[in-house]
């Protein structure tokens, strides 16, 4: 080995500086010569401003991209969906096929989403053509269920925004505590009578050419109280967040299991209540969905090479099994709620630092990111722009040269997904 | 009679007067009326329309449901006090032990004040009702009901268990049974299990091992699940219970375990659940306050199972209710203990059945419920199922008797398979005072639910509905001793042989028992 990494981290979680030391990389400290930083969101902010920010070297590796709240600020990441919507429509593309109801066939994966107070009329637009809909209020910024509140009626957006207008609303008017308006997902699916949200872990190690992996030991969720979909219990939040933290507080909460089921109970649930296709068909969508929502931001996304990404993914499963993307999260909660949950996380962390810094070695900014198959661990990879590329490349000389007729067919066929081959 | 006719005539009164039964003849009855039934061959026409229409099967698929619960035939003037049991010993072992329990719960019922039974006011009614979908968000105080018993407590009854006609001496020779099991009963050797369990031999495509990831499916799986479509399609619980035995398919267990079962979901059946629901929300009982505490101190805190909470108050709370159940005290050595309306102690006249299907749950029996929930979301389909495994099964695992899926059989065959093949490992343990037994005996009990992953337990539960015996039970448990065995020759005492024990959520169980039966030198 030609030197040993130094690490820096800001985030004093044993997951992460168990797996430093099991590599017997050495400490130092932020303002030492460090190699690689494991950074909250606030620090990355610094480490890439323009005031303060400095020029990352060859051998210094972080675990943000510099812009990432083009996916993970809730407005943002909306706002980049529906210019990828658009972008495709005007370019004719298949993906932006849409049904008789003008609704996107293999887009339509976020639930109606509005920013406040920016797209307040047409927010109250879309409330008059059902006003016995229940909206979700998130503020834009925040993150593990602070800040939420359900609405069902015009009045208390009304209030909401009279109230918050001398208080956190002069915030707002800056840009920074604005909030978004989802349409609430009224029909979960629901298991032994309970909601609960998917946690999955995406790691992306560069946007151009995208290159990201889904981690397979994702889990659910669960909220401790009872899904009543009757507006009486909009008040009580613990039946309708299922993040660990709000639920911690509820009176119900496990510290055994913490409400978390893993993904592979889930799957073999469904595929024994529902059925195998089916059960595959959600997880494809749900893959889909995550390749799509990368897709829409990776031209914004400052792609800088020092840098790789591992997101926390919350979705919501409803009645008729469609996954809905609700929101993505930079920086994953990496406390450890129970002695699995530890594990999970000690591994989540082994795996990305497996992949983006192979053998534990000095990191390269430079590094192909092609990892050997054998070093992904609980990793699957999701999406590889290159690859898909040269396969597609090839089917396309394959196809050219062997039946010219044939081509239209193989187009259509390919159209409007992916082959699967590139998660599977 | 020839035992034969014995059979069907007891088959016969069993289903005469069955709802399947008027079934039929109300459909009989209706054909009539279609032209192509013939006054001048009116039976053979009424019989195929019976078979056309699919009733015939669900007779036959009846038939073999009594085939399963009737016991072998027996001597016609044997009391029928040898159909529970035919040993004397075992039925007052299991009289003795009964009286036991039942004694303590008495107790507990004067000691803390809370009636048997009691009817709830019309508030608790409703409020109860209304609570039906979320009674695991009830915060009662449970802190002063314990377990009637849990399972070691019954495993030292099991150890007390001699033969009076049986002298066993205590030395420790090859001869001798080093185990803790000291009654003489028939179990089987390695070679008549092979013979028995002749599907799951190297030779036989197997789920839970041929459906591996990095085997191809058309090696074995795509047929055999296609196969298994087949079985659902036909509606046959013969041929289900036989395809079973190489395992089920995932998205067709649910179907084929019921159709195994004949545990149907029809409207009279949704309609026996809701009557029995109704008596749940009219009654309170003692034991309900088990069954509360129990699913708190294990379903609750499990990561497979904490989700159906509810869903395990709704089966099991109906399942103390349903006088259904008491039928099954015609094969169970145990009896229903009796209870007395206040003041008539003693008077028959005055007894009723206490709890009214006449089982006292124990420590743990909620996780015989918990695996089915993942496999139907439909409370009275969860019923019916488990209603059926628990009178074909389960209640074999915590009674006294001496049939070979009995748990005093199951102990004894666990322990013979170690002593026989792993002798070396048996004679160690025991030095150090670690019976393989003080900790096999919980996995059996709950025929390994909660101790191995959901997946892998309703691979090994195939196995027990598609043999219809629970030895196949004994024999996990031995073959994970063999798979363990390195590690626990190094160990030097009882906590540090359960620890290396402790965690079975990792293993495979299919390879296991596999290699146990068919790969050890005999």
């Amino acid at each position: 080995m030609a030197g040993k990494v130094k690490w820096v981290t800001d985030i004093e979680k044993s997951v992460l500086i168990n797996n430093f030391e099991k590599r017997e990389w050495i400490q130092v400290t932020e303002n030492e010569d460090w190699n690689f930083y494991w950074m909250s969101i606030q620090t990355i902010r610094n480490v890439f401003s323009v005031d303060t920010g400095y020029r990352l070297s060859d051998e210094q590796m972080v675990n943000h991209f510099p812009n990432h709240y083009e996916l993970t600020r809730k407005d943002l990441m909306i706002k980049n969906i529906k210019r990828y919507r658009k972008e495709l429509e005007k370019e004719n593309s298949p993906l932006a096929e849409k049904d008789e109801n003008g609704k996107y066939v293999y887009l339509d994966f976020v639930p109606v989403t509005f920013m406040l107070p920016a797209d307040y009329n047409l927010f109250v637009e879309e409330f008059r053509k059902n006003p016995s809909s229940t909206w979700i209020m998130k503020p834009c910024g925040k993150a593990q269920g602070k800040g939420i509140f359900l609405i069902n009626k015009l009045s208390q957006i009304k209030k909401w925004s009279r109230d918050s207008r001398t208080s956190t609303f002069v915030a707002a008017s800056s840009g920074k505590e604005a909030y978004v308006i989802s349409l609430y997902i009224d029909n979960p699916l629901l298991i032994g009578g309970k909601k609960f949200d998917l946690r999955l872990y995406v790691l992306v190690t560069t946007y151009r050419p995208l290159k990201c992996y889904m981690y397979k030991l994702g889990f659910c969720r669960f909220c401790t109280v009872k899904y009543t979909p009757s507006t009486s219990e909009l008040d009580n939040m613990f039946v309708h967040l299922t993040n660990v933290a709000i639920q911690k507080h509820g009176d119900d909460y496990n510290h055994v299991h913490g409400g978390k089921w893993t993904v592979s109970n889930l799957r073999l649930y469904l595929e024994s209540t529902r059925g195998k296709d089916v059960t595959n068909r959600l997880f494809d969508q749900i893959h889909w969905i995550v390749v799509q929502s990368l897709k829409a931001v990776a031209p914004v996304m400052n792609n800088d090479k020092h840098c790789f990404e591992c997101y926390g993914y919350d979705i919501i499963i409803d009645d008729k099994l469609k996954p809905w993307l609700i929101e993505v999260n930079a920086s994953p909660s990496l406390t450890s709620s129970t002695a699995n949950d530890r594990i999970l996380k000690y591994n989540l962390i082994n795996d990305t630092l497996n992949i983006v810094t192979p053998n534990g070695e000095l990191p390269d900014c430079r590094w192909n990111r092609s990892p050997p198959r054998e070093l992904l661990g609980n990793y699957q990879v999701l999406y590889d722009e290159e690859q898909a590329l040269s396969e597609s490349a090839e089917r396309d000389l394959r196809s050219r040269a062997g039946q010219p007729l044939g081509s239209k067919s193989s187009k259509a066929s390919a159209a409007p997904r992916p082959s699967a081959a590139t998660w599977k | 009679m020839d035992e034969l006719s014995v059979s069907i005539a007891h088959i016969v009164q069993r289903l005469r007067g069955s709802s399947l039964h008027s079934q039929i003849e109300r459909h009989a009855k209706e054909c009539l009326h279609q032209p192509d039934i013939k006054l001048d061959s009116l039976k053979e026409d009424v019989r195929t329309f019976l078979k056309t229409t699919g009733w015939e099967r669900k007779l036959q698929n009846a038939v073999y449901r009594e085939l399963h619960v009737l016991q072998p035939p027996h001597h016609l003037s044997a009391p029928p006090e040898h159909l529970k049991e035919p040993l004397a010993y075992m039925r007052t072992a299991q009289a003795c032990w009964e009286r036991r329990v039942f004694k303590s719960l008495n107790s507990m019922s004067s000691e803390l004040e809370v009636p048997l039974a009691r009817m709830r006011p019309a508030a608790e009614q409703k409020d109860l009702t209304d609570k039906w979908n979320e009674m695991g968000t009830d915060e009662s105080d449970l802190s002063r009901f314990r377990p009637v018993y849990a399972p070691k407590d019954f495993l030292e009854v099991l150890i007390g268990l001699r033969n009076p006609n049986h002298n066993s001496s205590d030395g420790v020779s090859a001869k001798s049974h080093w185990g803790l099991i000291q009654v003489p009963l028939n179990v089987r050797d390695i070679k008549q299990l092979r013979q028995t369990y002749a599907e799951l031999s190297l030779t036989c495509g197997q789920l839970g091992i041929d459906d591996n990831a990095h085997i191809h499916p058309d090696l074995f799986e795509n047929e055999y699940v296609q196969m298994g479509n087949k079985v659902v399609l036909e509606q046959n619980s013969a041929a289900s219970q036989q395809y079973i035995r190489q395992g089920c398919p995932t998205e067709l267990r649910a179907e084929l375990w019921a159709l195994t079962l004949n545990a149907t979901n029809q409207p009279q059946d949704v309609m026996y659940y809701e009557q029995l629901k109704a008596g749940v929300i009219q009654h309170d009982l003692l034991v309900d306050n088990l069954v509360y505490k129990d699913v708190k101190l294990t379903a609750s805190n499990d990561d497979y199972y904490f989700v159906f909470e509810d869903f395990l108050y709704q089966v099991l709370l109906c399942f103390s209710r349903d006088t259904t159940v008491l039928e099954h005290f015609k094969y169970n050595s145990a009896t229903p203990p009796k209870s007395y309306i206040e003041g008539k102690v003693g008077d028959e006249q005055c007894a009723v059945f206490y709890p009214p299907n006449g089982v006292i749950p124990f420590h743990g029996f909620s996780m015989y419920v918990a695996p089915l929930c993942y496999l139907y979301n439909e409370p009275s389909k969860l019923y019916s199922v488990f209603r059926e495994m628990y009178v074909r099964y389960f209640f074999r695992l915590h009674s006294i008797s001496s049939s070979p899926s009995g748990i005093v059989s199951l102990c004894l065959q666990f322990e013979w398979l170690l002593q026989t093949h792993l002798p070396q490992l048996f004679y160690h343990l025991r030095q150090i005072g670690a019976q393989p037994l003080r900790i096999a005996f919980k996995w059996m009990v709950r025929a390994f639910s909660g101790y191995l992953s959901t997946d892998q337990l309703l691979l090994l539960w195939d196995r027990i509905l598609g043999y219809d015996s629970l030895e196949v039970v004994a024999v996990l448990a031995a073959a994970v001793f063999a798979f363990r065995a390195e590690n626990l020759m190094e160990v030097t005492s009882l906590a540090s042989a359960e620890a290396v024990l402790a965690d079975l959520s990792t293993l495979k169980v299919m390879p296991l028992i596999q290699i146990f039966l068919f790969a050890t030198a005999v």
